[in-house]
């Protein structure tokens, strides 16, 4: 939505990439653009056009599950707001017959004259995000596909669940619509599996069909849910929670291989085998297979053009130390054609990507580009003059509460001069209807009945300022969230609080005025706490950026964990990696390095921080000031020490980085390994997964087979989460001989010393039976703690999980900024995660951390709160009471009075609703409107209890 | 067929108009750079347009 409305983002839709000649900084991208057959300059998107066309046609974005026409557009939100003609279905470019949208379309945008058009396009670098592709129709049909109607994929069942998809939102079995009343999810369909060349795990479906599976029982909670699966890899930040929720609601996960879906009288019967290797039937009413995710259709095309190279499974070929580089210099890849990955991973490729051809581009940073302007503010006269716009969210607002019941209920309202509802309010369209009513109408306070302000407020105060109005003269009211949703079974109560909660609004903001918009210049510097690989590969992104940072580490040198390391799991050498690494940030000239730092203060907002620094120790102690405008967070984890299976009591009991140390060293393996997996992790000490240790116990368990074929080695674990590519090794290590047991939480393994001996006590759970083994050495996998979170988050005033990793802005669409403007986060101090997640996290945070630097200036959130010195007493409440020291006491006419630093401010409101002498108003929340806010609300209530009376 | 050349300093091609491909190219008009961005369907969104609901939060994709 948002880069639909850059002026610096042109979209090339229905575009064919023919070529690329040339060379980083000079390359030529050959395009063919397929027409539209519409005009996008004159279409409205009214969708008069697809109620006219007589052809049906299968609607692609619905999976298929629905039915559009030739001439359509795939949803209301869609970016470009246009309707197309595909020519495959369409009866006059078939057939020359029909036409008959031509005289249909009131503002004559179908134009069948247009033809495919060629363009060159004269680009510095390229970055390819071309997403993945399907999983093929062969593989899906050896679970039933095709040959039962009630066996669909994971995203026609996304399709099914979602509001405004092409069932609103109900579940129904296709055979005859019922409602299913048991469903199984089949996990690996397409991943895993060699059957079909992807050996690969897909790395998304296991929280997909978790989201699904809870929202299937949203729908239906006596529906039953089982989950067959091998490991259920729910490694991510905060992922195995919920699985937990998904326990507790009673989704039933079963550890199982699903041979074969045969219809059984009206149902489909499932045939499975478990660990133990018994094979069980189970019945059910519908069945979603959890399709992985497959290399775009179009990878070798692609690649060919592009001139790089691919992997075994024709996603692009990239390696460890640097994740987003292809094998042609100039082009970068993000996202899933790296390699399947989930939202936030992608999101952060694609901010690394963009910092990384940034950096081949300094040179002509801000050549090609052209600044928004806006219209002038218009006076806002003395007169009130509200318009109301209420929004049906396609059915997830209009289903449950009477949409046009509240658009009526503003209509006598004192100062409505308008008020309407739209189907989507954030649609392209009904931002431009938007901008239209404010001018037709003369508006100058607008309420929008809507979702989330959190998600959506700015992209309405965009739209105010291009209609010439200031952006503080909007009111939203989540009839979503606080209405629709929450009582969702009560349509009557949620459609009398909607209007409640709009009067309300209407009353507020007859109060309402322009507030002022300020900018300060931001300091071109950055901190980045943390001298490990995260902190230098982020001060060594800006520096290619051309921006000067601090690069502060507690010990003596940089390195971090690295430096523990020996060997990547792709076989690469992290000592070498990491030498050159040092190298880089040494010779670089934009980068001050300070070790045996310690950060003693730091203070200021987005642009303006100021920072002291103390390094050294002894007699070379000192401190030096360092002012800069963004901080980057990469602070890093260690090794978790739990106190259990005798780690510390007895020497054979090493943890896997210990291990890996000790094969680089020796270069011998021991006789006998039992690896212990989740030792202190999900659960014990730590509730979270670590992410890393199953890919290293694979790589050390690798290590020593390799040293000693002969070597007898045990991994006890609960779930392998060897995600990704990784699941290449870890098949290689079981052929390679090393055995995979799983255990169940409620009977741990147990370690115990008899004599000089080391026991591990297990039970073996495809055995099923309790074993008892004496090896060499127990290699435990402790998973990762952050260290130094807590210091630097009161410092910084920045959230942490319950973990204490830092909470990032949004889990999904800002995984690397931090709530506090202008500090960003990257590595194990956000969570534990692999080297080459860490290095794309660290480049994307440094491509964020670069934004408020290029622009040199950010503006301020224009509700701050204002002190008025007339009435102030001077008691100095205030300003004690501000957690951002953003009051100061100050003398005016010898009188002591309150003031506002504006650019420290937070809005929280503190001060204003402590001031005893009511002198302080926030901008926009005024005791005024806050207390008219009220008023509308007690005051109907009390008329209508008078009027029942 | 119609033929036609843009020039843009330091301006960047991105393929495929997913959620990686426009996080891509907001960041870089950030950043100070002109974008292409190029998509083969005729809407850009990608896959997660498709979603209802996100993992974990179950917060609404679009």
């Amino acid at each position: 939505m948002e880069a639909g409305r850059s002026p610096n983002i042109k979209m090339l839709t229905n575009a064919d990439f023919l070529g690329l000649e040339g060379k980083p900084g000079d390359f030529t991208a050959k395009l063919r653009l397929r027409p539209r057959y519409i005009d996008a300059d004159n279409c409205t998107a009214c969708g008069l056009c697809t109620q006219y066309c007589p052809r049906h046609h299968v609607d692609k974005y619905n999976e298929g599950l629905a039915m559009t026409r030739p001439i359509h557009i795939d949803y209301a939100q869609a970016v470009p707001a246009t309707y197309y003609i595909d020519p495959g279905s369409c009866l006059y470019l078939q057939h020359e017959t029909c036409q008959i949208c031509v005289p249909v379309c009131q503002s004559h945008a179908i134009d069948f004259s247009q033809q495919p058009e060629e363009l060159d396009l004269k680009v510095g670098a390229v970055i390819l995000s071309p997403g993945f592709g399907k999983i093929g129709e062969k593989t899906l049909e050896q679970f039933g596909y095709n040959k039962h109607p009630d066996v669909v994929t994971s995203i026609e069942f996304e399709r099914m669940t979602t509001a405004s998809g092409p069932f609103q939102g109900e579940i129904k079995c296709f055979s005859d619509g019922r409602h299913p009343k048991r469903i199984a999810f089949i996990q690996c369909v397409g991943s895993r599996d060699l059957g079909c060349d992807n050996g690969y795990c897909s790395s998304v479906c296991c929280m997909y069909s978790i989201k699904e599976a809870l929202v299937a029982k949203e729908h239906d909670p006596s529906v039953e849910i089982t989950i067959y699966y091998m490991d259920i890899r729910t490694q991510g930040k905060e992922f195995d929670k919920a699985r937990q929720r998904a326990e507790n609601m009673g989704i039933k996960f079963v550890r199982a291989k699903v041979a074969d879906v045969t219809p059984w009288k009206n149902n489909l019967r499932l045939t499975y085998s478990t660990l133990e290797a018994r094979h069980s039937f189970a019945e059910f009413d519908l069945v979603v297979l959890s399709v992985g995710l497959e290399s775009p259709k179009d990878a070798q095309g692609i690649a060919k053009i592009a001139g790089i190279e691919l992997n075994r499974y024709d996603f692009c070929k990239t390696e460890t130390f640097s994740p987003l580089t292809t094998s042609r210099e100039g082009v970068i890849v993000a996202g899933a054609f790296q390699g399947p990955k989930d939202i936030p991973e992608s999101v952060t490729q694609a901010s690394a990507a963009a910092g990384l051809a940034a950096g081949l581009l300094t040179k002509q940073r801000g050549q090609g580009v052209v600044h928004k302007s806006y219209p002038e503010e218009q006076e806002m006269g003395d007169e009130v003059r509200i318009g109301v716009f209420v929004c049906h969210c396609g059915i997830n607002i209009g289903a449950v509460v009477n949409v046009p019941q509240v658009e009526q209920s503003t209509a006598d309202m004192e100062g409505v001069v308008y008020h309407t509802d739209s189907l989507y309010s954030c649609s392209q369209d009904a931002q431009e209807v938007l901008k239209q009513k404010i001018k037709e109408h003369n508006l100058n306070r607008v309420v929008i009945a809507a979702c989330s302000p959190r998600t959506h407020e700015p992209l309405f105060q965009e739209t105010l300022k291009d209609a010439g109005l200031n952006r503080n003269l909007i009111e939203m009211v989540n009839i979503r969230d606080q209405c629709s949703w929450v009582h969702a079974t009560e349509p009557d109560a949620a459609t009398d609080k909607s209007k409640d909660l709009v009067r309300m609004a209407v009353a507020k903001v007859r109060g309402m005025k322009s507030l002022p918009e300020q900018t300060v210049p931001v300091t071109p510097k950055a901190l980045v706490i943390g001298g490990g690989i995260a902190g230098m590969t982020a001060a060594l992104s800006l520096s290619d950026q051309g921006f000067e940072s601090l690069l502060m580490e507690k010990g003596k040198a940089l390195g971090g964990n690295l430096g523990l390391l020996n060997t990547t799991l792709a076989g690469d050498e992290s000592a070498d990696y990491l030498k050159g690494l040092v190298d880089r940030v040494r010779k670089s000239k934009l980068i001050h390095v300070v070790t045996e730092a310690e950060l003693a203060s730091l203070s200021g907002f987005i642009g303006n921080f100021s920072s002291v620094v103390a390094s050294g120790s002894g007699a070379k102690k000192k401190e030096i000031t360092f002012d800069h405008g963004v901080v980057v967070l990469a602070t890093g984890g260690r090794e978790h020490r739990p106190d259990l299976y005798l780690l510390g009591k007895n020497n054979k009991v090493v943890t896997q980085q210990e291990l890996e140390l000790q094969l680089a060293k020796t270069k011998k393996a021991p006789e006998s390994v039992v690896m212990i997996q989740c030792a202190g992790s999900r659960g014990d000490d730590l509730s979270y997964c670590s992410k890393v240790c199953c890919n290293h116990a694979v790589k050390n368990a690798l290590k020593i087979k390799e040293l000693n074929p002969d070597a007898q080695v045990v991994v006890l674990y609960r779930d392998m989460r060897t995600y990704g590519f990784a699941e290449d090794a870890y098949r290689e290590a079981r052929l390679g001989g090393v055995v995979f047991i799983p255990y169940d939480v409620a009977r741990k393994p147990e370690v115990y010393e008899k004599g000089k001996k080391l026991h591990v006590r297990f039970f073996d759970t495809i055995l099923q039976e309790e074993l008892d083994l004496a090896p060499d050495q127990v290699v435990l996998s402790v998973g990762i703690v952050p260290e130094g979170t807590q210091e630097l988050s009161k410092l910084l005033k920045a959230p942490l999980t319950d973990e204490k990793f830092f909470l990032e802005a949004h889990v999904k669409l800002r995984p690397v900024e931090l709530s506090v403007d202008g500090v960003y986060v990257c590595g194990l101090a956000h969570g534990p995660k692999p080297l080459d997640e860490t290095i794309a996290q660290a480049q994307a945070a440094a491509a964020k951390a670069a934004i408020p630097l290029v622009k040199g200036a950010v503006s301020v959130a224009p509700i701050v709160s204002v002190v008025d010195q007339e009435s102030c007493i001077g008691c100095g409440l205030c300003a004690s009471l501000c957690p951002y020291q953003a009051i100061e006491m100050v003398k005016v006419d010898n009188k002591r009075k309150a003031q506002t630093i504006a650019a420290s401010c937070k809005a929280c409101g503190i001060c204003a609703s402590h001031c005893p002498s009511f002198s302080i108003a926030m901008g926009s929340f005024t005791n005024e409107q806050i207390n008219a806010q009220i008023a509308a609300f007690g005051g109907v209530r009390e008329k209508e209890k008078a009027e029942v009376a | 067929m119609g033929k036609g050349m843009e020039h843009k300093a330091g301006a960047v091609m991105i393929l495929g108009g997913g959620i990686a491909g426009i996080q891509a190219a907001l960041d870089l008009t950030g950043l100070g750079y002109f974008v292409y961005l190029v998509e083969k369907e005729a809407v850009v969104g990608g896959v997660m347009a498709q979603l209802d609901k996100t993992f974990p939060t179950n917060d609404c994709s679009l």
